[in-house]
């Protein structure tokens, strides 16, 4: 039977524009390339900006993934100006990217993922009684009502028959891939529309340390929130207690909604956790130092790679082991395509070779996207929760070695099932419970400082730039929601010369390298990888979705092309 | 906890027939008005009004279309709270596109965007947020494997009402930043046949946005706009103007370095860089995150990002704003920081002040009293 070419673009319901097409027979996938179809190209944007605004141009990388790129920009400035920030600004740093981790992961799971798994349709015809039974025996959650559940689904039902399905519109209802019975269909519906509210809630820890989200404010040397117990301005009792309250719920959601959810979701699509694998290589730089961020022995989550589903042994990461090849892409290099650049040598020259606009296909052209392919001695690298899941637990790290059993346990399942569309979904769950649980303690650190009479959240070593030195460069890593983040800056006479990222979904979304080696997601799309219904893509949807993607973050938006002066006669 | 209705909106049932079926009384739908009125900075004779209108219309259809973007302006929307996100999508309006939120994708979901320009053609409001890539014909952003210059020209044809979303449709925003390599622009630079709304902001803060959405579905026209193409009702003052710190900035109590002693009760932030005082923006009103915060309120100065080409005309950020090419060169200043401001801390307000008559004096409707002072 001859290949079907199938296209999928737009994505939804991701970050960005992302553009699949794959090759089907006999409803299998066959072949698979991934397109990022944005390029925002702000390649000599940051060169000769003053090094304290990085953090302000980086965090614009992506508003969904608002406080990464800020971070980790940061970092690097903080690492090449060696500046050390104080513990209390360290701690509130945890607490905004804890927060962003269990905020946006939860989004994840109900706004972009579930849809993938849940029938709202279906819903309609569930027994609100028997809703509210199986959701009383996972979660002691206050809401768990067959009153509840009624209101919702006569919520839903009126807004079904309206005709006006709005964002349901086309939808691929009673598609046979869908597996739910009808109450756990109308569970996951009720708390898509809980989780709405939520969010909004909780993510306003943000606003109190950096006045906003999207995009709060951070500053070089610390944080510019101060504390001040006596002060209205100030973080003070009043501030802290609403980040306690905040903390809590989002735990209360995490582990009596989310938690549940997924398990009893998982459960009727045991056959994912064969599917959807891909590459079989892990990496993770670590997250959450509990001291400075150069004690690396302080991370929460392990730094480590782990290559061919190996569980039995963790390698230490390099990051001068990373290099980015542009074979397939629309990028040209001064010294040749074929090569692989590391960061501090980056090269971002964009140069569009695909077809006129409206495209067709682009699997016919050597070069079919704006993603380069990075790659870790020479491999590509599966990033984001379950590289970090993999990696705590092959390292012994308590609180996954506990969860991921837990939920093993519950789906009867083994360790392998972990590499899998399924064991992605799961890690990133399981990984949200451990950081929302540990926030409490970042919390707990920060009121017993605060209590031993330091206050500091800034330190005023090196702000002024007649400090730094004529040259100076540094590595910023961080590990985002959406897995390993690299910021790499070099500083010439107070000026940025040179920006580099690499960036998550630029490795999970890289094309094929120059040996034609295909990236994570099209690995993922390729492994044992159903398609029953071209025109109802939802197998697609499932695996591409289980990554997160995050387009807008992928493509390297702000490398700052630098000169410095040694360079130029290479040029 | 959002509560859901046990009387969802139900065919050709009206705003008014909807909330009373949902156990809500004239009387508070009348106090809804009236704060939705003060919102949109309306006076209280208009709440009749807004609420004959609002109880008049039916879920009418808003197409979302996202460009050349970071989606940090959906999450921002998706954060409003008057209405709540899951009351906007279910009850008041009929999202009919947008890629973050939409169930279909790929050809299920341009088949979805189709219809409903077809469907309600000369009626829909559109949302646009991103920025339009113009260089290389266009081929830095494609959905679809069509060109955003292309889809916003195609859906700005049929739409009622034109909102540009945060900075990058306003104005091009981070991609248009020198020296802007993809040609990025705003909205308003492509559709030149109607008028485009600018929601300023990177992002703009929710209640705007949705705010500007029901004053153009209770009006039937869109709000006032400054010379920018921004709602007065929002972007009508400055933050300097509005500022809960300005008391300390008129009594020349600065923030020297951040956690300083002055930092630790709360004082202006001109000195560490504020651009408050060239910035037009509700952020000291309105608030961000329900009413929770705001820039300045947690201790960073503001980095102006309501205005046009911030990126370029507001940095570096931690320079106070004399030190910033294109402004600084007036020796103008109004009565009020004249008389208060330059004997307390001579030059350095007084420039500040300038920044501000700077931009107000681009600004027809907003009376400027000018008076010269012999000092730098």
């Amino acid at each position: 039977m001859a290949r079907q070419r199938v296209v999928v673009d737009p994505i939804t319901r991701i970050e960005g524009h992302l553009r699949i097409e794959v090759q089907a027979e006999n409803g299998r996938i066959a072949d698979a390339w991934a397109s990022s179809t944005q390029f925002r190209g702000i390649e000599t944007i940051m060169e000769g900006r003053d090094p304290r605004d990085a953090w302000a141009f980086t965090q614009r990388i992506c508003g969904v993934c608002t406080v990464v790129h800020a971070v980790a920009s940061l970092r690097a400035v903080e690492d090449a100006l060696d500046i050390v920030i104080p513990p209390n600004a360290n701690i509130i740093r945890n607490l905004v990217h804890g927060m962003q981790f269990v905020q946006d992961h939860t989004i994840h799971f109900y706004h972009l993922h579930a849809l993938d798994w849940v029938d709202v349709v279906s819903a309609l015809s569930a027994d609100p009684n028997q809703t509210a039974r199986i959701a009383r025996q996972v979660s002691p959650w206050p809401n768990n009502s067959a009153s509840y559940f009624r209101a919702v689904q006569d919520r839903v039902r009126t807004f079904v028959q309206s005709g006006q399905l709005g964002i349901f519109t086309n939808g691929y209802w009673g598609h046979p891939a869908y597996k739910l019975p009808p109450e756990v269909n109308l569970l996951a519906v009720a708390h898509y529309l809980e989780a709405l509210d939520w969010q909004r809630d909780v993510i306003r820890l943000h606003a109190i340390f950096g006045g906003k989200n999207p995009h709060p404010n951070f500053v070089v040397g610390g944080m510019a929130s101060a504390i001040n117990l006596d002060s209205t301005a100030t973080i003070n009792a009043e501030r802290l207690t609403d980040i306690k309250d905040m903390i809590v719920r989002a735990r209360q959601f995490v582990e009596q909604v989310y938690f549940p959810d997924l398990v009893a979701i998982a459960g009727f699509y045991k056959d994912w956790a064969s599917i959807g694998g891909g590459t079989g290589n892990y990496l993770t730089p670590g997250e959450f130092p509990e001291a400075d961020v150069r004690d690396l022995d302080s991370l929460y989550f392990p730094r480590g790679v782990i290559l061919d589903k190996n569980l039995e042994e963790v390698l230490p990461y390099d990051h001068m082991k990373v290099k980015e090849y542009v074979t397939h892409s629309w990028y040209e290099y001064s010294g040749g395509n074929d090569v692989g650049l590391h960061p501090y040598e980056g090269e971002t020259t964009p140069k569009y070779t695909g077809p006129p606009t409206p495209w067709q296909y682009l699997q016919d052209h050597d070069q079919y996207t704006w993603m380069k392919a990075p790659r870790y001695d020479d491999r590509p690298m599966e990033v984001g929760p379950l590289a970090r899941m993999l990696v705590a637990y092959a390292s012994g790290h308590d609180g996954a070695q506990e969860l991921v059993g837990e939920v093993l346990g519950r789906l009867r399942v083994g360790p392998a099932a972990l590499f899998s569309t399924l064991g992605r979904t799961a890690a990133r769950c399981i990984e949200t419970v451990l950081i929302a649980r540990r926030m409490e303690k970042w919390f707990d650190d920060l009121i017993v400082r605060i209590k031993s009479g330091d206050t500091a959240t800034f330190s005023q070593q090196n702000w002024d730039p007649s400090t730094w030195p004529a040259e100076a460069q540094g590595y910023g890593y961080l590990d985002a929601p959406r897995g390993s983040l690299g910021h790499w800056v070099q500083i010439s006479n107070g000026k940025i010369s040179r920006y580099q990222c690499v960036v998550p979904s630029t490795w999970n979304c890289s094309p094929r390298d120059v040996h034609g080696e295909i990236g994570p997601y099209e690995a993922a799309l390729t492994d044992n990888h159903p398609l029953a219904i071209p025109d109802q893509p939802i197998e697609i949807l499932r695996t591409i979705h289980s990554f997160d993607p995050c387009m807008a973050c992928g493509v390297h938006v702000i490398d700052a092309q630098g000169n410095p002066v040694t360079e130029v006669k290479v040029q | 906890m959002l509560l859901p209705s046990s009387h969802p909106w139900a065919v050709g049932e009206t705003l008014g027939e909807h909330l009373e079926e949902r156990g809500v009384s004239r009387r508070d739908f009348l106090a809804y008005c009236a704060e939705l009125g003060a919102v949109l900075g309306l006076s209280s004779m208009m709440t009749p009004k807004i609420a004959k209108a609002l109880q008049s219309q039916q879920r009418p259809s808003v197409v979302w279309i996202q460009l050349q973007e970071c989606t940090g302006c959906v999450e921002s929307v998706i954060r409003t709270n008057h209405p709540t996100v899951g009351d906007l999508v279910l009850d008041v309006i009929s999202l009919d596109y947008n890629h973050t939120l939409m169930a279909a994708a790929g050809d299920a979901a341009e088949g979805a965007l189709h219809q409903a320009m077809e469907d309600n053609r000369g009626g829909y409001v559109l949302l646009v947020t991103g920025s339009v890539p113009t260089k290389e014909d266009g081929i830095y952003t494609t959905i679809a494997g069509r060109t955003a210059k292309e889809i916003l020209e195609e859906a700005a044809e049929g739409a009622a009402a034109v909102l540009a979303v945060g900075a990058c449709a306003h104005w091009g925003n981070i991609q248009a930043a020198r020296p802007n390599p993809t040609g990025a622009v705003g909205v308003s630079a492509i559709v030149k046949d109607k008028p485009v709304v600018n929601i300023a902001g990177c992002p703009p803060i929710a209640d705007i946005v949705t705010a500007t959405v029901a004053h153009f579905l209770t009006f039937g026209s869109l709000p006032a706009l400054d010379f920018d193409g921004r709602p007065m009702f929002a972007y009508g003052k400055r933050i300097h103007d509005q500022c809960p710190r300005r008391a300390h900035f008129d009594a020349g109590q600065f923030v020297e370095k951040f956690d300083d002693e002055a930092a630790r009760k709360g004082w202006c932030l001109y000195r560490v860089g504020c651009k408050g005082p060239a910035t037009f923006s509700p952020c000291p009103i309105i608030q961000w995150n329900n009413t929770t915060s705001w820039p300045i309120g947690a201790g960073h100065p503001c980095i102006g990002c309501t205005e046009r080409n911030f990126w370029d005309t507001m940095t570096p950020f931690y320079n106070r704003l004399p030190d910033i090419a294109g402004f600084g060169v007036e020796r103008r200043v109004d009565t009020i920081g004249a008389a208060l401001a330059v004997g307390v801390t001579a030059g350095v307000a007084a420039h500040a002040v300038a920044t501000g008559i700077h931009r107000a004096r681009q600004r027809k409707d907003l009376p400027v009293v000018e008076k010269e002072v012999n000092r730098g």
